[in-house]
């Protein structure tokens, strides 16, 4: 049975998946559902959800459409997220080989990057990083990706570790490969597996985290996020909780969509490890 | 005393496994006599830890039992720790490495003795001195990682003793053990049985340690009761030919493997 | 075993003020003139990058944070008066979301599949992916501004002249937000965490032992199961701590308490560079001292951990 269908006969797997491809299909046609700029001004301030059909989920303090704006934020957090993740495991991933192939003092000293990175608070870290380097998607992506590379260095230097005694390698290196040839074309795709489950609690930390440095307003400002969303709803927190609450929910919705994912494939593939 | 302790008749017990049952035991019918040592012999996989489990009362959720085991001996069903002790092959792992010696063996009798924490760690430190713990006082706060292989099984014999059961169950005691420990743990349980008048469940695959100290045999082959009679008995006159190749593969070495085969 | 806590501390030590110190520096030199202006003028160098860190690092050992820009005093004593607000906050949030999540980790655990069990997990996993500044929002707009149970805002009463234990009862006041919004999401992890260990440790051979012994099923699931349990959850604990002051920047700006988080967003703000270097600094070497601790705590809660096997 393939890993798809057993995916989706986990109700983790199948709400997981589901959720996720919503979220997808809404950051990949965002601009065709909402053709206009979600910051555009579109009809009176703070109309209250479902009130009005054709704004169904109100509008902010400047009259913005909530629900444009919502399903904009969606490519922002999924962007960033995946991005984030990607670049946090290529760099792991490649450090985290190098280390264990290495060994040595340049495993030692590698490792005592990796320390320092992981003893200081990413948050802070990611905070200080924009606020330096100024708030855009890439610095974002990369402040975040700062924090998170260190989990996968570690895992892929065990996993590296662990995997350069066994046979296949003892035969590259009789047959006269050069160490980092075998450690790119031998030792690393073995050791992707492990590294790439850490992926989904990578994507799901970068987006809260995302949020919490666009609720903070260090986010490009010309870019809807869930995060800013938020921010602005506080201002009036009184009288237009919506405003704040909506996108904590499509927040809330997206991580747990992550993690149910996540969930589901760990087991999918594990049954299908145990019958192989 | 009546004149038997338990008796199982039609005894079948099957494993759901990825949606399919095989039959671990079936249709056993076997007596246990009070005070003997009872040694249960066959090979891996015969059903010998279904059939202790299963006395034991201490099968997987996945199990399922038909069949009928009577306690005369009790009367009613009979309570794991204070009825029973349950002695497991690998005592490393069935000892809980963060909890002290004492407390593993204490624990059972103030559960079923009665006693309060002070005087079950009393009783844990005689026993650790009956089953030949040396400084049984500093070994009350040990923990099993601190002990070779050998003195865990013994400590695991105490625990299964601590609340004075009529019946000992020892699933393969010794298998994990080299020979030398092997005979010594052996004596002891040999020793522990006499002393207190409890009546043995023995486990082995191998029939010749069971021999040694056994007063019958029971010999399962593939979840079946092959047979079951005085230990004397059953090594002269082996009834099945299944047993008879057991017997020759281990007395006499030099019997060539054919005999094995012939019988299959 | 204790030596080599410490030789791996103080290496740790060694390499983190340097290490960020270093990642700062690297950051600023593509950055904004001014910036780098006025790191110049607070160092009152304008010598290479290694000489600077130099000066920083030895500094540092005299307990010298530098000057800042934005509140025109020593950085040491600013941090230090807002670390205790900050302190309060991630201690009562991690006894919040330890003890809980562990004991709700038990419940779940003791009975793997039962109704109550899948309740727990859904509602945990649910309360994970949950933004902390959200929730503390929500939170807010519940409690204070609807129900006015709790105050809004800040960590105690402005000018209320209160001493003594009053005091400590209106900054607890203060603090139940925040702490529950904060505390709630780490509370799920650690409570998935329990359940995941517990799970595990029922399918050892010593839980088949304890149930051998007949022992009451409070007993197995306490002593036998959650103990074992229990040891990973202590390391996670180590793991987080990063993570939770982290996430005690947002919470106390959603909160407006004047802490150490608040400290950072405001650095940032002012674009206070030796202050944020300062705070990361610091924030470093609590995360190193928390490390110590949970080392020490496990090194109390495992009798196994020898010297060899010390986590460094
Ligand atoms: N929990 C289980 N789930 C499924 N099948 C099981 C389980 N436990 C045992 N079995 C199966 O039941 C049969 C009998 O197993 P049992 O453990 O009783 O054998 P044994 O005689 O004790 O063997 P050994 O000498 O190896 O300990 C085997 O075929 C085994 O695969
Ligand atoms: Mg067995």
């Amino acid at each position: 049975m393939s890993v798809l269908s057993r995916l989706l006969r986990s109700p983790e797997g199948a709400i997981g998946l589901a959720l996720l491809s919503l979220l997808a299909l809404m950051a990949i046609f965002a601009g065709v559902i909402f053709p206009d700029d979600p910051l555009s001004i579109v009809g009176p301030a703070l109309v209250q959800p479902f009130t009005d059909a054709s704004l169904p989920f109100g509008t902010d303090r400047l009259g913005r459409d909530v629900l444009a704006e919502l399903v904009h934020g969606t490519r922002a957090s999924l962007a960033v997220g995946i991005a984030a993740a990607v670049v946090a495991l290529v760099i792991g991933s490649l450090v985290g080989t190098l280390a264990g192939f290495a060994g040595g003092l340049v495993d030692e000293a590698l490792m005592r990057v990796v320390d320092a990175f992981q003893i200081v608070p990413s948050f802070l870290l990611a905070l200080a990083f924009v606020s330096v380097a100024g708030a855009s998607l890439p610095v974002v992506v990369l402040a975040i990706a700062l924090g998170a590379w260190t989990a996968p260095a570690r895992l892929a230097r065990a996993e590296v570790l662990s995997i350069r005694e066994r046979d296949y390698v003892a035969a590259a290196r009789v047959i006269g490969m050069h160490p980092l040839e075998i450690a790119l074309r031998e030792v690393l795709p073995n050791a992707l597996g492990p590294v790439l489950a850490l992926s989904s609690v990578i994507v799901a930390s970068s987006v809260l985290i995302e949020a919490a440095l666009s609720f903070l307003g260090l986010s490009d400002p010309n870019i809807v996020t869930w995060g800013s969303m938020i921010a602005e709803g506080r201002n009036v927190l009184r009288s237009a909780p919506f405003l704040s609450i909506f996108p904590g929910i499509a927040l809330m919705l997206t991580v747990l969509g992550v993690y149910l994912f996540s969930e589901g494939l760990a087991e999918a593939l594990a049954k299908r490890r145990a019958r192989a | 005393m009546s004149k038997t302790f338990a008796r199982l008749s039609g005894l079948t017990v099957g494993y759901d496994a990825d949606g399919q049952t095989g039959a671990a035991l079936e249709a056993v019918d076997l007596e246990i006599v009070p005070g003997e040592r009872l040694a249960i012999i066959g090979e891996s996989g015969s059903g010998k830890s279904t059939l202790a489990l299963t006395l034991a009362g201490l099968l997987p959720d996945n199990a399922r039992v038909t069949g009928h085991i009577a306690w005369p001996a009790y009367g009613e069903a009979p309570l794991a720790g204070r009825d029973y002790g349950f002695v497991f092959q690998d005592a490393g792992a069935s000892l809980n490495p963060v909890l002290s010696v004492g407390e593993q063996i204490a624990e059972v009798a103030q559960r079923h003795l009665g006693m309060g924490w002070h005087e079950a760690y009393g009783r844990a430190r005689h026993l650790l001195e009956r089953v030949r713990i040396p400084q049984p006082d500093a070994a009350l706060h040990t923990y099993p990682h601190q002990l070779s292989g050998g003195q865990r099984q013994r400590v695991c014999i105490a625990s299964a003793i601590a609340a004075r059961p009529k019946l000992l169950i020892a699933d393969e005691p010794t298998s994990a053990l080299d020979m030398v420990v092997q005979a010594e743990i052996v004596a002891l349980l040999e020793e522990l049985v006499r002393e207190d008048g409890m009546t043995l469940l023995f486990v082995t695959h191998d029939i010749a340690l069971a021999s040694g100290f056994a007063d019958r045999i029971a010999v399962f082959r593939a979840g079946r009761l092959v047979e079951a009679g005085p230990t004397a008995e059953v090594l002269s006159r082996p009834r099945d030919a299944y047993t008879a190749s057991l017997i020759a593969s281990h007395i006499d070495l030099a019997t060539p493997p054919l005999v094995a085969e012939d019988a299959a | 075993m204790l030596l080599i806590v410490i030789a791996g501390t103080f290496f740790l030590l060694e390499a983190a003020p340097g290490d960020a110190v270093d990642a700062y520096l690297l950051s600023i030199g593509g950055g904004d003139p001014a910036l780098v202006q006025s790191l110049r003028e607070s160092y009152g160098l304008d010598q290479s990058v290694f000489a600077r860190l130099w000066l920083y690092v030895t500094a540092l050992f005299r307990l010298d944070l530098g000057w800042s820009v934005v509140f025109g005093r020593p950085i040491l004593d600013v941090i230090l008066e807002r670390l205790p607000n900050t302190l309060w906050l991630m201690g009562s949030a991690v006894a919040l979301s330890f003890g809980l999540g562990s004991a709700l980790g038990i419940v779940s655990g003791a009975r793997p599949g039962s109704a109550t069990d899948r309740a727990l997990s859904i509602g945990s996993l649910a309360l994970y992916a949950v933004p902390s500044f959200w929730l503390g929002l929500v939170f807010s707009v519940v409690f204070a501004v609807q129900l006015r149970w709790f105050p809004t805002s800040g960590i105690e009463t402005i000018a209320s002249g209160k001493e003594g234990f009053a005091r400590a009862l209106d900054i607890a006041w203060h603090l139940v937000l925040p702490v529950a919004a904060l505390g709630f999401i780490y509370l799920a992890l650690f409570l998935r965490m329990m359940r995941a260990g517990m799970a595990e440790a029922w399918r050892q051979d010593f839980a088949l032992a304890a149930r051998a012994k007949g022992l009451r099923r409070h007993r197995i699931v306490v002593r036998h199961i959650a103990r074992n349990a229990l040891l990973p959850l202590v390391t996670m604990l180590g793991l987080q701590a990063a993570t939770m002051l982290g996430g005690s920047v947002v919470i106390e700006s959603v909160f407006a308490i004047p802490g150490f988080g608040r400290l950072a967003q405001e650095a940032v703000a002012g674009r206070d560079a030796p202050l944020l270097t300062g705070i990361i600094v610091v924030s470093a070497v609590l995360v190193i001292l928390v490390n110590l601790a949970v080392d020490i705590a496990y090194g109390l809660l495992d009798p196994r951990v020898g010297a060899a096997e010390v986590p460094t």
